[in-house]
C-alpha cells in the first residue's frame, strides 16, 4: 500500500491529465483570449498594448455594419444551398452505388477524389474552370445551346458558383458515410418488405430512408459545421468579391484581423460567429434524434 | 535520379565556394558566419536580386536565408510574424505606400537613418542623395526611414502597336481618344476587348487612381474625403463605363494576374496598370505579343495627364532582427549603385537618379519605355492610393464605387455611402 500510494489513490485524476491540459492550452485558453481580446481594441501593436472597450465592438458589429449583416446571411446561405444539395446528391449516389457487382470499389475510390485534393488546389483549377473566356464551363454551356454566364465575375452568381465548387468536393463524403450505414443496416426489414410486395420505390422511402436517417443527419450535421467555416476556396477564388458579394463571415474576420488590423472587432466577430456554429450544430443534433413514439 | 545528382552537384558547390570565399578574404569580414533570414515577395526585383545573393555572401561571409510569398500572404506572414514579438525576420520587403504608416506605428521597423548617418556603418559612395526624393518621401514617417526604395512604378498605357498602326488609330493622348480606340477595337465576337484594367475591389483602386486624378478629383483633401464630388463621380463613371462596355467579361474578378494574362494573350487591344509589369509582356515565355507592345503616357483628362508615380517596393529591417549590422550591410549591398545597375538592367526600374542617368542602366529597356517612364514621371503625383494608415480598409471602401461602377449600377449613390465611410476612417485616424 505504501508503494505508490499516491498515484494509486490519484490514477483517475493523472491519466486523464495529458488530455485535460490538452483541451485547455488548445481550446479553452484560445477561446478565452478571444473573448478577451474582443473587448479591446488593438492593432497588433507592439508599442501600443491593447485598450479596453467592453461591448463596443460587438455593437458596432450588430448594429451598424451592413457587411457584418451580408455576411452573416451570405454564410447561411452559402451552408444551407451547399449542403442539401450535398445531402441529395450524395444519398441518390449511395443508394445507387449500394449494389454488388465489379468495379464497386474503383468507382469508389474514384469519388473520392475530390476529397483528397488539397482545397487552394481545387480553387485554383475552378477558377480556370470558370474563367468567362478562356474556362471550360462556358464551352460545356454552349454545347447545351446556353448563353455564357460570368460565373465568379458576377456579384450574382459568384457565391453559387462557389456553393458548386463546394458540392463537388463534398458530396462524396455524404456518400461515403451513408454507404457505410447501408452496409450495417439489418436485412429483416427489407425481407419483410418483400414478403409484403413492397415496389423498390417503397422500400427505398419506407425502409431503407427512415433506416439510415441517423447516419444521414450525422453526415449532414458534420458537412454543415464545415460549410460554416468554409474559407480556403473563397479565399482562393474570389477573396470575398465581386465587391462584397461572396464574403462570408470568416473571409471578413480575416479581412478585419490580417487586412485592418482590427484585432478586438475580428475577435469579436469569431466570438459570434463561434456562437452561431455552436447553436448551428446543437439545433442539428436535436434532430439526430429519433423520433418519439 | 536527376535531383540526386544536383543535389550532390550543389554540396560540392557549396563547399567549394565556402573555401573559396574563406581563403579570399578573412580580415573584411566582420559579420562572418551571420546568417540573415531575408523575406521577399513574388515580384520581378526579387527575381533580379536572387541570382546575386551568391556575390554578396562569398565577399562578406554572411550566410543569406531568403524566403519569399505573394504580396498579400506576404503581409500576413510579417504582420503575424512581427505582432508576436519574437520574430527572427531581419530583412524584408515592404510596400512603402500600403504598409509605412501601420508597421511604423506598430514598431516594427528599424530606423534606418541612424545607420545611414553613422560613417562607421554607412559610406559616403553609398550615396543616399542619389535615390529620388518623392521615393525617400515615401520610405520616411516623421523623420525615421522605414526602408531603401527599390522599386518604381507610373501607371502607363501597353497598347498593340500592330493593331494601331493597321487601323491607322492615334495612340490615345485623352481620356476621351481612349474610350474611342477601346471602342473602336473592341469586337468581343473574334476574341478581342477594347481595353484591360483591373476590376477587383481592392487591386483596382492604384490603377484608377490615375484615372481620378486626371479628371480633377482626389481620395481626401485637407482631412475631408471626396469621393463623391462631380469630379470623382464622373471618373467612377468613365472606368466603370469603359471597363463594363470594351473590356473582356469576368473583369470584376481580375488583379493585375487576370488582367496582364489577358492583354498578354493578345485578346485586348490596351492595357493600363503599372509600368513595372513590362517585363512580363515582353517575355515570350509568358506573352504572345512581345514584339507588338506599345508603351505611352497615361492620357489626360480635363485635369491634364496626372498619372501615379510612385515606390510601389522598399527593403527594411525589422525592429526585433538580432543582426543589426549585418542586417545593414545586406540593404546597403541590395540598394547599392551597383547592384542597381544589375537589377535594373534586369529590367526592374530603381528609384537611383544614377541608374536611369546612365547608359548602362538603360539599356534593356524599350527605348519608347524610357521617355514615357520620364515623362511620368515628372507630371506624376506620388500616391496612388489613399495616404492613411488603415489602406487596407480605405481601399476596400473606394473599391466597392468600382465595382458598382463596372456593374453599372448606382454610382453617385455608392460614391456618396463611400464617402461617408471614408470620412469616418479619416475622422477615427484624426
Amino acid at each position: 500500500m505504501l508503494r505508490g500510494g499516491w498515484l494509486d489513490r490519484n490514477l483517475r485524476y493523472v491519466f486523464p491529465l495529458p488530455a485535460l491540459v490538452f483541451v485547455f492550452v488548445m481550446m479553452v485558453f484560445p477561446i478565452a483570449y478571444t473573448l478577451r481580446l474582443s473587448t479591446t481594441e488593438w492593432s497588433m501593436s507592439s508599442m501600443a498594448p491593447p485598450s479596453w472597450v467592453g461591448a463596443a465592438n460587438y455593437a458596432s458589429l450588430i448594429l451598424s455594419d451592413d457587411r457584418f449583416s451580408g455576411a452573416v446571411w451570405r454564410t447561411f446561405y452559402f451552408t444551407i444551398l451547399a449542403v442539401i444539395l450535398e445531402t441529395l446528391l450524395g444519398v441518390s449516389i449511395a443508394l445507387a452505388l449500394n449494389r454488388e457487382g465489379r468495379g464497386r470499389n474503383l468507382v469508389k475510390t474514384v469519388f473520392l477524389l475530390p476529397m483528397v485534393a488539397t482545397p487552394v488546389a481545387v480553387g485554383m483549377v475552378w477558377l480556370l474552370i470558370y474563367e468567362p473566356t478562356i474556362g471550360v464551363a462556358n464551352y460545356f454551356l454552349s454545347l447545351l445551346g446556353l448563353p455564357p454566364l460570368h460565373w465568379l465575375a458576377s456579384p450574382r452568381q459568384a457565391l453559387p458558383s462557389l456553393v458548386l465548387v463546394d458540392v463537388w468536393q463534398w458530396t462524396p463524403m455524404i456518400t461515403l458515410i451513408v454507404l457505410a450505414a447501408l452496409t450495417a443496416l439489418p436485412r429483416d426489414p427489407f425481407e419483410a418488405a418483400l414478403v409484403d410486395g413492397a415496389t423498390p420505390w417503397q422500400t427505398v422511402r419506407h425502409v431503407t430512408l427512415p433506416l439510415l436517417r441517423p447516419a444521414i443527419v450525422a453526415a449532414m450535421t458534420l458537412r454543415a459545421i464545415d460549410a460554416l467555416k468554409t474559407f480556403d476556396i473563397i479565399y482562393t477564388m474570389t477573396q470575398g468579391g465581386p465587391g462584397f458579394s461572396s464574403e462570408t463571415l470568416n473571409i471578413y474576420s480575416f479581412v478585419l484581423g490580417f487586412q485592418y488590423f482590427q484585432m478586438g472587432k475580428a475577435s469579436a466577430l469569431l466570438m459570434i460567429f463561434f456562437a452561431i456554429v455552436l447553436g448551428s450544430a446543437i439545433v442539428l443534433s436535436w434532430a439526430r434524434r429519433p423520433v418519439e413514439a | 535520379m536527376k535531383w540526386h545528382v544536383r543535389f550532390v552537384t550543389l554540396c560540392v558547390a557549396v563547399v567549394f565556394l565556402g573555401a573559396v570565399g574563406t581563403a579570399a578574404s578573412g580580415a573584411q569580414q566582420p559579420y562572418k558566419g551571420t546568417a540573415l533570414r531575408v523575406v521577399l515577395a513574388n515580384h520581378p526585383w526579387a527575381d533580379a536580386i536572387r541570382p546575386l545573393i551568391p556575390e554578396f555572401e562569398q565577399a562578406t561571409g554572411i550566410k543569406v536565408n531568403a524566403e519569399s510569398y505573394f504580396e498579400d500572404q506576404l503581409t500576413q506572414k510579417l504582420t503575424v510574424e512581427f505582432a508576436s514579438g519574437t520574430s527572427t525576420i531581419d530583412v524584408f520587403m515592404q510596400r512603402p505606400l500600403q504598409e509605412a504608416k501601420q508597421f511604423h506605428k506598430n514598431g516594427w521597423y528599424t530606423d534606418l537613418k541612424k545607420l545611414i548617418d553613422d560613417p562607421r556603418l554607412t559610406q559616403a559612395d553609398w550615396d543616399f542623395a542619389d535615390f529620388f526624393p518623392a521615393a525617400v518621401q515615401a520610405e520616411t514617417v516623421k523623420g525615421f526611414v522605414t526602408g531603401i526604395p527599390i522599386v518604381t512604378e507610373q501607371e502607363i498605357i501597353y497598347y498593340r502597336k500592330d493593331l494601331f498602326e493597321k487601323d491607322n488609330i492615334k495612340v490615345p493622348t485623352t481620356l476621351a481618344e481612349l474610350e474611342a480606340a477601346a471602342k473602336h477595337f473592341h469586337n468581343p465576337g473574334k476574341g478581342m476587348f477594347g481595353i484591360v484594367s483591373r476590376g477587383q475591389r481592392s487591386p483596382a483602386v492604384t490603377q484608377f487612381s490615375s484615372y481620378l486624378y486626371s479628371f480633377g478629383g482626389a481620395f481626401d483633401k485637407d482631412g475631408k474625403a471626396t469621393l463623391d464630388t462631380p469630379e470623382a463621380i464622373k471618373a467612377f463613371t468613365f472606368y466603370g463605363d469603359l471597363l463594363r462596355k470594351y473590356g473582356p467579361p469576368g473583369v470584376l474578378n481580375m488583379s493585375w494576374p487576370q488582367a496582364l494574362a489577358i492583354f498578354a494573350q493578345g485578346k485586348a487591344a490596351m492595357y493600363t496598370d503599372a509600368s513595372v509589369f513590362y517585363s512580363n509582356l515582353l517575355d515570350p515565355a509568358q506573352s504572345e505579343v512581345g514584339d507588338k507592345v506599345g508603351f505611352a503616357v497615361f492620357p489626360a483628362g480635363p485635369a491634364g495627364a496626372r498619372p501615379y508615380s510612385i515606390v510601389s517596393w522598399g527593403l527594411s529591417m525589422s525592429a526585433t532582427s538580432r543582426h543589426k549590422e549585418a542586417a545593414w550591410e545586406f540593404i546597403k549591398w541590395a540598394t547599392s549603385k551597383e547592384t542597381t545597375l544589375k537589377t535594373q538592367n534586369r529590367q526592374v526600374p530603381s528609384a537611383r537618379t544614377s541608374a536611369w542617368e546612365s547608359e548602362e542602366g538603360i539599356k534593356n529597356f524599350p527605348a519608347q519605355l524610357v521617355s514615357v517612364i520620364a515623362q511620368s514621371g515628372k507630371i506624376g503625383l506620388p500616391y496612388d492610393r489613399p495616404n492613411v494608415i488603415a489602406v487596407g480598409q480605405a481601399r476596400d471602401i473606394i473599391g466597392s464605387v468600382i465595382v458598382t461602377a463596372i456593374e453599372g449600377g448606382d454610382v453617385a449613390a455608392a460614391a456618396k455611402k463611400a464617402n461617408a465611410d471614408y470620412q469616418a476612417l479619416l475622422d477615427k485616424e484624426k
